[in-house]
């Protein structure tokens, strides 16, 4: 029985290209992109991504959905703020390049203590006691001003004299340095982690809790451990934002970044361990870029999530592992076209949507401006009938096609997946 | 032979459940020795799944005490239970859909290998747990489907790897809970060798629908009849009981006459 050949690759050349590649993009990216705002954007990114793949050890890997991940990423953050101030003041002596650790450490400590009290549930009661927790530690940032500071929050100053190696935290692109180097070190342990025993255990009791009770394993415990170290990375996440940004306020610890946590995890896709990290440049790109492009940036949020819940469950990653399937079985071809048609006749329902949520914006907020307005290089006038009989064409013209695309596309797809599982039984009977 | 006939390996003593006002388990007193092949049988309703819940940890009894080589286990949490060396299956299969027959199995010994929640070891490092995984993939027949996930499985695979997951920790006393259940008689037969297989040496007690299997596969037989065992012996001495005979008959043609 011990001559079974082993399905083990540990040394999988495909694996070292992967990881040697996401090292060249971290490594790469600031120099392609060499803007400030690209450098600013970048750096939030990788916090982002820290913060999105944490959460998706509780959504994607335990089945835990979180409404008070922000809670961890939070009070890591203040904590490591208050240790560069100290590390400032001279009172600590710590390089500021491992302050994100102390975050770290403040994200565990709390997810130990609070998650005691959370993953003893599961389902909808942990997501309600989350969302209860993420409530209390919010109201208490306004209750404790010493240490939440306020409304103003707490500021620090990166720039720690003397300067170690010439790297002194003031320009932003060594703090982009440190991100990256977190932010790799921090994906290569939380992939690492799925590969363990209590990885492995926690994707079992998202399955099927009760049948892990049953194989020797306390469920609570499992959970417990999961949320403790998936706290861990969401402090190291808050501690590298409270140095990128020098400053934590409420907000951190609040709702709505919750809530961004658990919408930018799902839209990248929960179900690939890669999926976060999609998720966290979106995150960026919709929080900093789409938010200073349009006011009405939130709705088109919503709505994007709201299609992909219904059409893609499995987030931008799902997309991305299906069409590299059918391209495996060369299937993906003959989609193509498919593809096109729902591409344009989905911009050409939106460019109507957009047109018509944009006006009203505009008719609403920049009142002073007068009706005429840029959108997308055209001039349009909000208060006329023809710009409004237009974009209603438009959404309405768009939106049949659209329907009409996705359904021929539907047919296609469910043909080509046909295709596939009889090449594999085929396969499999070979 | 002799010493572990000697030695229970299961005891109920006494053992009430109650749902609110109903009694399903009325008193119900059972020794299983070790090595044994042990059937329940009994009318629809007659307690036999509760009494699995109970003996497995997934209900407390109201009163009563149930011992696993000797020692308290009524009340505790499944988990304890198992890891007492008690390990069950389920009627509906009860496996985790979204991992990989191997998966499924390698998860099920872990804690019996002793790796708990070990987050500082790779599953690819665990030699012990994968060859025993393989051991059982193989016993079950399902090493051609190695990589398939449980949810795409036939039924009659599904099955297998149900009994998979039960006996992969290596717990020596066994509830199987309808293991043929669904299956067609050809696949009821295979099923049953495979069993007798992966339990050699095992105790072994199972609920079984189908008489062919009971008197196939038991040493001895347990006739729950509304919550009580009126009756435990070979299968001969039980099939002649005249009690049983009256009891289960009577309920079943009872139940055939509400049919």
């Amino acid at each position: 029985m011990t001559e079974q050949p082993f399905h083990f690759r540990p040394h999988n050349v495909g694996r070292w290209l992967v990881w040697g590649g996401y090292a060249l993009v971290l490594v790469l990216a600031p120099l392609v992109f060499s803007s400030s705002l690209s450098q600013t954007l970048l750096s939030q990114m990788g916090i982002a991504i820290i913060a999105c793949l944490s959460y998706n050890m509780l959504l994607g890997q335990g089945g835990m959905l979180s409404f008070g991940h922000a809670v961890y990423s939070g009070l890591g953050g203040f904590l490591a703020v208050h240790a560069l101030n100290k590390v400032g003041d001279g009172s600590l002596h710590l390089p500021v390049s491992l302050v994100p650790l102390v975050g770290g450490l403040a994200g565990l400590v709390f997810a130990a203590l609070l998650g005691f009290v959370t993953t003893r549930k599961s389902g909808t009661t942990f997501a309600m006691i989350t969302l209860g927790i993420g409530e209390l530690v919010y109201s208490m940032s306004l209750m404790l001003p010493e240490f939440f500071g306020g409304e103003a929050g707490i500021g620090t100053n990166r720039v720690v004299p003397p300067a170690v190696l010439g790297v002194s935290f003031g320009p932003q692109i060594q703090v982009y340095w440190l991100i990256a180097l977190y932010c790799f070190v921090c994906t290569a342990l939380m992939f690492a982690f799925t590969r363990t025993p209590l990885g492995r255990m926690l994707n079992a009791v998202r399955d099927n809790p009760e049948r892990v009770a049953f194989i020797g394993y306390d469920t609570q415990r499992v959970r417990w451990f999961a949320f403790i170290i998936a706290g861990l990375f969401a402090g190291i996440a808050g501690g590298l934002a409270g140095i990128n940004f020098e400053l934590a306020t409420a907000e951190v610890v609040g709702a709505q970044r919750s809530g961004a946590y658990l919408l930018f995890t799902f839209l990248g896709g929960s179900t690939a361990f890669f999926g976060p990290i999609i998720g966290g440049v979106l995150m960026v790109l919709a929080t900093v870029v789409l938010s200073e492009l349009t006011k009405a940036w939130l709705l088109y949020l919503g709505f994007a999530f709201v299609l992909m819940v219904m059409y893609a469950p499995a987030g931008v990653a799902g997309l991305v592992l299906a069409n590299l399937r059918l391209a495996a079985f060369g299937k993906l071809r003959a989609l193509l076209p498919g593809y096109l048609a729902l591409a344009l006749a989905g911009a050409l329902a939106f460019t109507g949507a957009s047109a018509m949520v944009e006006m009203l914006y505009h008719l609403q907020l920049n009142e002073a401006l007068g009706p005429v307005m840029k959108f997308g290089g055209v001039s349009l006038d909000a208060r006329g009938a023809a710009a409004w009989v237009g974009a209603a064409l438009l959404l309405v013209v768009g939106a049949l096609a659209f329907e009409a695309a996705r359904r021929r596309l539907r047919v296609r797809w469910d043909a080509a997946q046909a295709d596939i599982e009889r090449e594999l039984k085929r396969r499999e009977a070979a | 032979m002799t010493d572990a006939a000697d030695r229970v390996a299961l005891e109920l003593r006494d053992v009430h459940k109650r749902f609110g006002r109903t009694e399903i388990i009325r008193g119900a007193t059972l020794k299983v020795n070790a090595g044994e092949r042990v059937a329940l049988i009994g009318p629809n309703g007659a307690g036999k799944s509760t009494l699995f819940n109970l003996i497995s940890g997934r209900f407390a009894p109201s009163s009563g005490e149930i011992l696993l080589n000797g020692a308290r286990i009524d009340g505790l949490a499944p988990h304890r239970i198992n890891r007492q060396g008690l390990a069950r299956s389920f009627q509906v299969s009860n496996l985790f859909t979204h991992l990989s027959v191997f998966e499924n199995l390698r998860c099920a010994v872990l804690w019996a290998m002793g790796y708990r929640y070990a987050f500082w070891r790779f599953l690819a490092s665990l030699r012990d747990a994968n060859e025993r995984a393989e051991q059982v993939m193989a016993m079950l027949r399902l090493e051609r489907r190695r990589d398939v996930l449980a949810m795409n499985l036939t039924y009659a695979e599904q099955r297998a790897l149900e009994i998979g997951l039960t006996i992969a920790g290596g717990a020596d006393v066994l509830l199987l809970d309808e293991p043929t259940a669904g299956m067609s008689q050809s696949e009821t037969h295979r099923f049953l060798q495979l069993i007798r297989e992966v339990t050699v040496g095992k105790t072994l007690l199972t609920v079984e629908h189908d008489m062919g299997v009971v008197f196939g596969l038991a040493d001895r037989i347990a006739v729950l009849v509304y919550g009580e065992v009126i009756a435990f012996d070979t299968p001969e001495a039980v099939r002649a009981d005249p009690r049983v005979q009256e009891a289960y008959l009577g309920a079943m043609a009872a139940q055939d006459g509400e049919a």
